[in-house]
């Protein structure tokens, strides 16, 4: 039972740090993951082993596994359901405004879009825009956070204060400024995601930063410097690698603040343009008439909250998973 | 402690001072409040370079940038696109913004330390997995999704069983009701539904942190030692460990201000209250968009509240931890 249960063992280590409250400045808050490395380097294969390892936790780790599943069948739904289903998502059939039926398992708007097709492209809207969103913040915070840290001193000042300048307004709100320019440029879709991805780095820039703030204190780093390696082999061999834990749990709970963000974006006019749609802008075209045609709501509605919830559900997992003072099993 | 106060409000005013200058940049680069002007045919050139000297754009972005700080300092926040001083419409949407954010913040944080507290203590039990699903169910809940579900929904079913609009889904009042209490009744009405939308998708992930931080404080020696000693239970429970399992969670309600806010702005637009949100929202996507002004006003004003609120929390955690000393 205890593997569903994160939290207990980390002491003050809340599940929920996602990116969409990117609080860094939590003091005293445990850095999660921070000493995910402990375990590496006193086994004696560290990569194959504690990879077999976390794989096997996070396998065991049923609501984590369910979520998994979940989103690979949204996923995969999402991109195979319009090869084959008959209209499309910008189609428009004779039948308007219909309750779910046979014909249309979701129902049709008032213009006549078959709103199955209409929720799968948008479920892949919002998830490819997450997943550029996680890749890119992933790889900015990472840098930042590793040379903040691997420097120290001037470079981790101006850095850090770099970052409490983006944490400084809320996040919706810049993207609001921003969007409200960028979204209507051509492919809404790719600007949303850099923007959301020049925003979304600070949380992961933090994590790393502390972590390497102690790892370059460690004795097997003091030893890469004594047989004169490169700073680059340091941070990219040595000191990334027992940070990988925190960087794939940061980077799974952006895609679920992303996913989050975007769709509000959206439902607010200012993120994904017509033509093309995500589920953020399937809740607002269907808002008005949600109390008589309570399906333009529900089916986006589910499979947003659906969407976020399991990659929530999954980037805890893999925290349990890869928490080495996880009991052993 | 004084000189780490002094230091901390420095640096904070460093930060706000970069800040200000950068978000003045986001609004200037973000859209030109003169395209509607510009791209309606009938409008003369030299109307375009009158309205143009008017909002100053004629001048260098520097020069703009220090007029606006200037006169932000003395209080002067400029004129709106529709010629009426930004000021003070601010600040009377601030309170209305505000009756909305307190009563939410305090509610959530009283459900999320009780929520905390119980599943803690009664850890694996049935309760402590069906509040858990709860708060993943609200924290994975897009604020607006839960707005529709409520006013949609919910709202008119209520409103049908009991006969009368009770539960009001748009505005933050009705205009022209007198009298002190139809008045605070219709106050309430309105307030209901967005508190609640607020409430729920905030005490979720603060519910997590208090119970965290209950079990953390459980586990320590202080509080065994405590049961040992054959202290009453509750006494050990209410007196021992929560109060000190509390400590984190304060810190976390201060920090999540800005978070707050933004939960605020979707709330606002969702049920139509013309608060601060609606007043950004408005501002970038209004006939004459984007509004300069508001919007520099209104990030300015956040980001000293938010600025404001981190110094608070790290006051607050040495206040409240005595082992935390700030030197």
């Amino acid at each position: 039972m205890p593997d569903t249960e994160p939290g207990t063992q980390a002491g003050a280590q809340p599940e929920f740090l996602a990116a969409e409250s990117p609080r860094g400045t939590v003091i005293a808050a445990p850095i999660p993951g921070a000493n995910v490395g402990t375990e590496a380097d006193e086994m004696a294969t560290p990569s194959r082993g504690q990879l077999r390892m976390v794989g096997r936790r996070f396998v065991r780790h049923k609501v984590a596994m369910c979520g998994a599943i979940i989103f690979l069948v949204l996923l995969l739904g999402s991109i195979i359901v319009p090869i084959f289903w008959p209209y499309s998502y910008s189609t428009i059939t004779n039948t308007i405004a219909s309750s779910p039926s046979l014909a249309h398992p979701f129902g049709t708007d008032l213009i006549g879009h078959d709103m199955l097709a209409q929720v799968m492209a948008g479920t892949l809207t919002s998830m490819e825009v997450a997943l550029i969103v996680a890749a890119i913040s992933t790889v900015i915070g990472t840098v930042v956070g590793a040379l903040a840290g691997y420097y120290g001193g001037i470079i981790d000042q101006a850095l850090m204060r770099l970052t409490d300048l983006v944490l400084v307004v809320p996040l919706i709100a810049i993207l609001l400024v921003l969007s409200s320019k960028f979204s209507k440029q051509a492919d809404s879709q790719l600007f949303i995601a850099l923007l959301l991805a020049l925003l979304f780095w600070t949380y992961l820039a933090r994590l790393i930063r502390g972590t390497f703030l102690s790892l370059r204190e460690r004795e097997f780093i003091e030893a890469e410097h004594a047989i004169g390696a490169s700073t680059w082999r340091i941070i990219l061999r040595h000191m990334v690698p027992n940070a990988a834990g925190s960087i794939v749990v940061n980077a799974t709970l952006t895609v679920a603040g992303a996913i989050l963000i975007e769709a509000s974006l959206s439902f607010l006019g200012l993120g994904i343009q017509p033509p093309q749609v995500d589920l953020g802008s399937l809740i607002a075209a269907g808002e008005g008439d949600a109390t008589t045609l309570p399906w333009l709501f529900y089916f986006p509605a589910a499979f947003l909250v659906l969407a976020i919830l399991v990659v929530n559900f999954i980037g805890d997992g893999l925290r349990d998973a890869l928490d080495p003072t996880q009991r052993g099993r | 402690m004084a000189g780490y106060l002094i230091r901390r409000s420095l640096a904070g005013l460093a930060t706000l001072l970069v800040a200000s200058f950068l978000l003045f940049l986001l609004v200037a680069v973000s859209g030109n409040p003169l395209a509607t002007l510009m791209a309606n045919p009938h409008v003369s050139p030299a109307t375009i370079a009158i309205a143009r000297h008017q909002l100053g754009l004629d001048q260098p972005l520097l020069q703009r940038y220090w007029t606006w700080l200037t006169n932000m300092l003395q209080g002067n926040f400029g004129t709106s696109t529709t010629g009426q001083p930004v000021g003070p419409e601010l600040w009377s949407r601030l309170g209305i913004t505000l009756r909305m954010v307190i009563p939410a913040t305090i509610i959530a944080a009283f459900i999320a330390v009780i929520v905390g507290v119980v599943t803690a203590v009664r850890q694996y039990s049935i309760l402590d997995h069906t509040l858990t699903g709860f708060a993943y169910l609200f924290y994975s809940a897009p604020v607006f999704v839960i707005a529709i579900l409520l006013k949609d929904f919910i709202a008119t079913d209520i409103n049908k069983a009991v006969g009368h609009t009770t539960l009001y889904t748009i505005g933050e009042s009705t205009p022209g009701v007198t009298g002190a209490w139809p008045t605070f009744t219709n106050i309430l009405g309105h307030t209901v539904l967005p508190v609640i939308t607020l409430v729920l998708v905030t005490y979720a992930g603060w519910s997590r942190y208090q119970r965290a931080s209950m079990l953390d404080v459980l586990n320590a020696d202080y509080v065994r030692f405590a049961r040992a000693k054959g202290l009453n239970p509750r006494r050990v429970l209410y007196v021992h460990a929560l109060r000190n399992a509390l400590i984190p969670v304060v810190t976390v309600v201060a920090l999540d201000f800005a978070t707050i806010i933004g939960g605020a702005i979707i709330t606002e637009i969702a049920f139509g209250w013309n608060g601060m949100g609606q007043f950004l929202y408005q501002g970038l996507t209004g006939p004459v968009s984007p509004d300069t002004a508001v919007v520099q006003a209104w990030l300015m004003i956040t980001a000293t509240a938010v600025i404001v609120f981190n110094i608070l929390a790290d006051v607050l955690y040495a206040v409240l931890d005595p082992r935390i000393r700030l030197a």
